[in-house]
């Protein structure tokens, strides 16, 4: 693209500079709001915010280029993404894309000639029990079928903006199936707020400690030991951020929490401002969850009204917090905390070196707290209703309950939250899975069980979750499953490190070869071999568990790959006379030379 | 020692431009304690066309075309030891920089367009190996025991990689001899 083709360009972007301050961090919101108004990010449109924000080309380019929702390049007027996630893919993900695309003369990947739309798709976008998904220009679309995909066509063909499609398009169901003490009972907003600033600061981290509450992104560190350890340190600010960049796949509960208890998210972030000492927060929201974005201002701006956010809160003189929201951008690595205080800051999202540890040096190298949106709900509810209550519910190490995504092959996907140490069978039952044979605990990053383990409990002591629960019934092909987190892994690496950046291509190449029917014993020695490096070379929690979805398929699971192996120890990777074929129809030769056995 | 039978080796440049071949001969004054030790098989060097039982074959470059394959797959059959030198070898390096054209759109740049060579056709003599649509690393076709990086390798690396292997211990290289900047 030539500057001239966007004479009006800088007019056009100043208001969006002036509003954000012309700060470098920033960036990302900045190519955001470029994306949207143009549909990709013009090279001229790069070189006016690299020179308004001071800021070289380069950063701008590399940030630009990092994530999935930025195009460098004309993606159309309309850009579509199917979800490709496993359960998309189980509801016919795969041939409605091939239907659309047939049906609008198009290619996977490619803008049409008169530069429209553009077709691809995308990783897991949060919709897995109201399948099979997509975006549209980042919106999202919910159980497609072929009369929707039908519809959609027509209204692209009228060139009818995605704001006037019909809303039943878009419709997002909580699919709350069953609820516990989260869930169940009403929250005042402010209850929270109230009995912390009675209670005083000391008393109230007093009940988190009491209460035994882990963090609910996965890793279940002690919220009052991360609260405690950055209240301590020493900072001219401090930040507390909710993590809503819920990436991993089959995982959607935040997204419900953020729909119908933002108050309760939002009061939980003010609890622990107060309790820190910060006056700012950030709830990081990625990309797909871009059209919560403005209900959530609603509800900050309710919040404002009433008291609970702004100056002097609840009219505590110097009790002031505000919350801004940050909007991701398509990358699955984002939900590592520290790759999302880099995002935070207007960076490409690259994890940094740990320690220090946020707590210490997080956002602007700040003391900084960063919880899972779920962990920041309970955190109020333990404000408000003290850590003893919270404790008696669970097991000795994971206190409270846990929300479940469910999805996959069961009669009722959705919502549920369970206390914690609920046998993996009874959630089965409840579901209505059918005839299942293997579920995936946590998304691919972590644990593929097997019947077998179906008596296991989901807690920190046993099954450690983050949320996803994904039921597949006998006869599903797991090696396929596999393949799809394999993909996942090597799409959503930074790129930073070297043994995940190539381990995860590496995976990906040898399990599409298995997959491929050209596999053999050695090719599965060798992703044990690789398995092994990535857990313990990678740079970050992704390239540690990117090799689980594998090693569990190789260890549990033979019958899913062994007759698709070579008896050989040896088979090429690819179809070597097949390989020769483009070669020959050029040159017309047929001779035994122009073939290999 | 000196009746002891001499390791058995064996080297070939498949899509490669020898100059991992270059780096070996860069090993210098050394190539008399090697030839104690060693006998060439198939080499550059000894022009024997066909390689026969060797203890361990190297193979420099990638995999363009049959031709390629044929000599690989002997390899493979012959050398109890294979090993992949050099950048080519082991992921198709500067050769593999054509898997981004079509073939087709390569021929008609070499072959038929004004500037190409003579005649305007494109060759079909079955003695031509014929090539592949994209180049190849070595251990998509047959299995690769070892693999010595670096485009080239230098030749202290071939040395210590060679001396380890010929006297059978697992090959260690320190991080100078993997590093290229």
């Amino acid at each position: 693209m030539q500057p001239h083709e966007f004479p009006q360009i800088e007019q056009q972007l100043v208001p969006v500079f002036e509003r954000y301050g012309r700060e470098a961090n920033k960036l990302l919101q900045i190519l955001r709001e470029v994306q949207e108004i143009f549909h990709f990010i013009p090279a001229a449109a790069i070189t006016c915010i690299a020179a308004h924000l001071d800021v070289p080309r380069t950063r701008v380019e590399g940030v630009a280029g990092f994530y999935s929702f930025l195009s460098l390049k004309s993606a159309g007027e309309y850009r579509i993404l199917f979800s490709d996630n496993i359960t998309d893919q189980m509801q016919g993900n795969p041939e409605l894309m091939r239907y659309f695309c047939h049906k609008l003369w198009l290619e996977p990947g490619k803008v049409s000639e008169d530069n429209l739309l553009s077709v691809d798709s995308t990783s897991c976008t949060g919709m897995c029990d109201q399948g099979p998904a997509a975006l549209v220009n980042g919106w999202p679309l919910t159980n497609l079928d072929h009369a929707r995909l039908d519809l959609i066509a027509e209204l692209i063909r009228d060139r009818k903006p995605v704001c006037d499609w019909p809303p039943m398009l878009f419709e997002v169901k909580d699919n709350i199936r069953r609820a516990g003490t989260l869930l169940g009972e009403s929250c005042i907003p402010g209850a929270a707020l109230r009995a912390t600033l009675e209670r005083g600061s000391a008393a109230t981290l007093a009940e988190m400690e009491a209460s035994g509450l882990r963090g609910r992104g996965g890793a279940g560190f002690s919220v009052a030991r991360k609260w405690s350890m950055c209240r301590a340190s020493a900072g001219e600010q401090h930040y507390i951020v909710c993590n809503a960049d819920e990436g991993e796949p089959g995982t959607f509960k935040d997204r419900v929490l953020l729909h119908s208890y933002a108050d309760l998210v939002c009061e939980g972030m003010t609890v622990g401002a107060r309790i820190i000492g910060a006056s700012k927060g950030f709830l990081y929201l990625r990309g797909e969850y871009r059209y919560l974005l403005h209900q959530l201002e609603q509800v900050l701006a309710q919040r404002r009204a009433a008291g609970l956010l702004g100056r002097n809160i609840l009219g505590e003189s110097g009790f002031d917090f505000d919350i801004e929201i940050h909007l991701g951008a398509g990358a699955y690595i984002c939900g590592e905390e520290s790759a999302l205080i880099e995002s935070l800051e207007g960076k490409r999202g690259r994890p940094r070196n740990r320690p220090p540890f946020p707590v210490t040096h997080g956002y602007l190298d700040q003391p900084t707290v960063v919880d899972n949106v779920e962990t920041l709900a309970c955190a109020a509810r333990i404000a408000a209703q003290g850590g003893a209550w919270f404790a008696a519910m669970g097991t000795a190490q994971s206190s409270g309950s846990k929300i479940l995504s469910i999805a996959g092959d069961c009669a009722r996907p959705g919502i549920y939250e369970y206390p914690f140490g609920i046998a993996l069978q009874e959630i089965l039952d409840d579901c209505g899975a059918e005839d299942p044979y293997a579920v995936q605990v946590s998304g691919p990053s972590g644990i593929l069980v097997s019947a077998q383990e179906f008596n296991r409990r989901i807690c920190f002591e046993d099954l450690p979750t983050a949320g996803a629960l994904t039921v597949f019934r006998r006869g599903r092909d797991l090696l396929q499953v596999v393949q799809n987190s394999a993909h996942f892994f090597a799409h959503e690496s930074c790129g930073f490190c070297t043994p995940c950046r190539v381990g995860t291509q590496l995976q990906k190449k040898i399990v599409d070869k298995i997959a491929n029917d050209h596999g053999t014993v050695s090719d599965l020695e060798e992703l044990k071999q690789l398995g092994h490096v990535m857990q313990t070379m990678s740079h970050c929690g992704l390239g540690h568990t990117a090799a689980n979805p594998v090693l569990d398929l190789l260890q549990k699971f033979p019958d899913a790959y062994q007759h698709k192996l070579k008896k050989l120890a040896f088979e090429p990777a690819f179809d070597l006379d097949g390989a020769l074929e483009t070669a020959r129809n050029i040159t017309g030769r047929d001779d035994a030379w122009a073939h290999l056995p | 020692m000196s009746e002891q039978r001499k390791i058995r080796l064996a080297t070939c440049s498949l899509a490669g431009c020898f100059g991992c071949h270059m780096s070996l001969l860069d090993i210098d004054e050394k190539l008399f304690d090697l030839l104690k030790i060693i006998e060439f098989d198939r080499t550059p060097f000894t022009d024997i066309k066909h390689c026969g039982p060797c203890d361990i074959g190297i193979v420099e470059g990638g995999v363009s075309n049959a031709e390629n394959v044929h000599v690989l797959k002997e390899f493979r059959r012959n050398c109890k030891v294979l090993v992949a030198i050099g950048a080519c070898a082991i992921t198709g390096g500067v050769p593999a920089l054509r898997n981004n054209i079509d073939l087709w759109d390569c021929f008609q740049e070499v072959y038929l367009y004004e500037g190409g060579l003579e005649g305007n056709q494109i060759p079909n003599d079955p003695e031509l190996p014929l090539p592949f649509d994209k180049v190849y690393p070595v251990y998509e076709v047959v299995k690769v025991d070892y693999f010595l990086p670096g485009c080239p390798p230098s030749a202290d690396t071939i040395w210590k990689f060679l001396t380890d292997l010929i006297e059978g211990r697992e090959p260690k290289l320190d991080s100078a001899m993997l590093r290229y900047d």
